[in-house]
């Protein structure tokens, strides 16, 4: 792992990406697949042409891959770059606005015991309240991610998703989080997921010009199959996502770990292709610093070090966060920490 | 018929035990993987017991913490039927527990059988306390003003419990059945060199209503793990009785450690530093139930 102080780093973007689009996705999509008009049956036998997943072999490779024994200060670099890459979310119908500002106040101070903890990556919140949680996050570096494009479901006409995506970035929102079409994608429209991926995308450009990054949710837990779930993060590439993320966290299961590996193998594929980085985000389920060093390991061995780092992978979670401070406290105080000494985030029962 | 057949005259095979820990109602190995050799009075094998480590006694603190609301939101009455029902089971493993304590305390069959006696007898005296806890010790309190005003006992939360080196049964019976009673849930580290009647009575709360992390059992070194349950922020108090004769310990360490979060401490007996194991055969009094519960009082407007 590289030395660098997680904490400074979600300031720097390494490349110019949140500027607008280089390429136009269609053109470049027409290039790599050698076809001169995108025809859903040029996709369809792109991405079907895609090498199959071994199942077995896969779920062995990241079991094995959770086997590591990360200790000391291995660890304890480990745990700050995990909460550096959080995007800390509340998802819920109950969500209020002095949910989101005690959100956002907890990400600019994960930890008030101990000021040098660094802050998540985001706070990602439903587009109704960006608004909120930019205000609460004042100009810190902590960008806001807003759902989009009638998360979770994705199930709503398009010009209403592209209005839910332009409201979002209107309020502020530094970061999009939109659901593709798993009903399109399942019944082999692949050219209509790629519509709708390109058409949200371009949605994300300000009028200055600028652009959010979009990530692409696929909702590996709909996939059914791991060779849908490669093809997916393929296709959600292709037609311009700056990343791709397992889940929308309503579908159980979330973010697995072979999950996560097929998908870190196919955004190192994509860079050996096209020389560009794209982002993985594993979503839902991740709650244990046990785990979140599970997946961290596995990007330094699947994906390289080039994606440790919070511009380039991202954990979706909310309870996550909370073991990564006990871990944290009980690394300094030398005890183990309990959770009366961390924010307790649960819905209030009142 | 075979000619190699045996006859049951013929000499077994030894069934060797190694027991496990007792942790949320479950019976995991030690997360070390470690166990250790238990010997009897004289030297001669046991058994092998998992040897806990500091990992087993903060799984066995969460388990705890998440069955403490549960437990200690029961009625007085339920949890009564529920520690009787442990004296049942222990009653009907009598003869495994009488066996057990001769090994392990090298005592004569009789007194063996007397202490095992006094452990069940100890257990159902307990029993009887907990809805009896509230009677004697809240109730209405005089005021000057238009208020009822009152005062009932509360459990404390999660109890780590040193017991005894010694006593194997009675004496652990005589710490944790105190502290659950009242509605805490313990983390109990047994006795290092005789664990063996404490993993019975694991055996016996497993198959009786208690519900999973209410007790939670870690054998090991007790030198090794005490300062870790003493130093735990999410344990609220703690029964040092079992520092005394503890290969290694300094129990005044155990209560510094302690104070960081300000637990509750139960101290040894003994005079100053020198910790020495009670008598536990003599009749107990409310202590070690009082110790280990908070006073909430409640003013509540009345009219005139």
């Amino acid at each position: 792992m590289k030395s660098i102080s997680p904490a400074v780093r979600v300031v720097a973007a390494p490349s110019d990406s949140t500027s607008a689009p280089s390429v136009d996705p269609t053109g470049r999509a027409r290039d790599l697949l050698g076809v001169s008009r995108l025809t859903n049956s040029a996709l369809t036998s792109w991405l079907h042409g895609l090498p199959g997943v071994d199942q077995v072999g896969c779920e062995g490779r990241a079991a094995g891959l959770g086997t590591r024994s990360i200790k000391t200060t291995s660890k304890a670099f480990a745990i700050d770059m995990a909460i550096s890459m959080i995007d800390l979310t509340t998802l819920e119908g109950a969500d209020t606005a002095g949910k989101v500002r005690g959100l956002a106040a907890k990400a600019l101070h994960p930890d008030p015991s101990d000021p040098s903890t660094p802050s998540p990556a985001a706070v990602c919140v439903y587009g109704d309240m960006v608004a909120t949680a930019r205000a609460a996050l004042g100009d810190s570096p902590i960008n806001v991610a807003a759902v989009a494009t009638a998360f979770p479901s994705g199930r709503a006409l398009m010009p209403v998703k592209l209005a839910d995506t332009r409201d979002a970035i209107a309020a502020g929102a530094d970061e999009i989080d939109m659901v593709i079409d798993r009903g399109a994608f399942l019944s082999g429209d692949y050219l209509g997921v790629f519509r709708e991926i390109a058409q949200v995308a371009e949605a994300c450009v300000r009028e200055d010009g600028s652009r959010a990054r979009l990530k692409v949710i696929m909702e590996t837990g709909e996939l059914v199959t791991y060779d849908n779930v490669r093809r997916a993060s393929w296709l959600s590439m292709l037609a311009g996502g700056d990343f791709i993320k397992t889940s929308t966290g309503k579908v159980s299961p979330a973010a697995t770990l072979p999950v996560t590996l097929i998908m870190l193998e196919a955004v190192r594929d994509w860079r050996d292709l096209t020389g560009e980085m794209v982002g993985v985000k594993p979503a839902g389920g991740i709650r244990t610093s046990k785990d979140a060093i599970k997946f961290l390991v596995t990007v330094s061995e699947i994906a390289g070090d080039d994606w440790l780092d919070p511009f380039w992978f991202r954990f979706g979670a909310s309870s996550l966060l909370n073991d990564l401070l006990l871990q944290r406290q009980r690394m300094r105080i030398g005890a183990y920490s309990g959770p009366d000494y961390v924010t307790d985030d649960s819905p209030s029962l009142y | 018929m075979p000619t190699n057949q045996r006859t049951a005259t013929d000499a077994r095979v030894d069934v060797r035990k190694t027991y496990k820990l007792y942790i949320g109602g479950k019976f995991p190995r030690s997360e070390s993987g470690r166990s250790y050799e238990v010997l009897d009075g004289r030297g001669r094998f046991l058994a092998n017991a998992s040897q806990g480590s500091r990992k087993d006694a903060r799984d066995a603190v969460v388990a705890a913490r998440a069955a403490f609301p549960k437990w200690a939101g029961a009625t007085a009455y339920n949890r009564g039927q529920v520690l009787y029902r442990v004296a049942e089971v222990m009653e009907g493993r009598r003869a495994q527990f009488v066996a057990e304590v001769r090994a392990s305390e090298g005592l004569t069959e009789r007194r063996a059988e007397a202490v095992v006696n006094a452990a069940i007898d100890r257990w159902v005296w307990y029993a009887g306390w907990t809805d009896k806890l509230a009677q004697v010790l809240g109730g209405l309190n005089p005021v000057a003003g238009p208020y009822f005003d009152i005062s009932a006992p509360e459990p404390t939360g999660v109890v780590g419990v040193l017991a005894p080196q010694r006593s194997s049964l009675l004496g652990l019976v005589s710490v944790v059945a105190p502290v659950i009673a009242s509605g805490n849930t313990a983390v109990v580290l047994t006795s290092e060199l005789r664990p063996l009647p404490a993993i019975t009575l694991s055996e016996a709360l497993a198959t009786s209503d208690v519900p999973g992390g209410v007790v939670n059992l870690i054998t090991g070194r007790t030198a090794e793990v005490a300062p870790w349950i003493a130093s735990h922020r999410d344990v609220n108090a703690i029964d040092l009785a079992g520092a005394a004769e503890a290969e290694g310990i300094a129990w005044g360490d155990l209560e510094l450690a302690a104070a960081e979060n300000l637990k509750r401490v139960v101290r040894p007996a003994g005079e100053g530093s020198d910790a020495v194991e009670p008598d536990w055969t003599r009749t107990p009094d409310m202590s070690r139930m009082t110790a280990f519960l908070e006073t909430k009082t409640v003013w509540h407007p009345k009219g005139r």
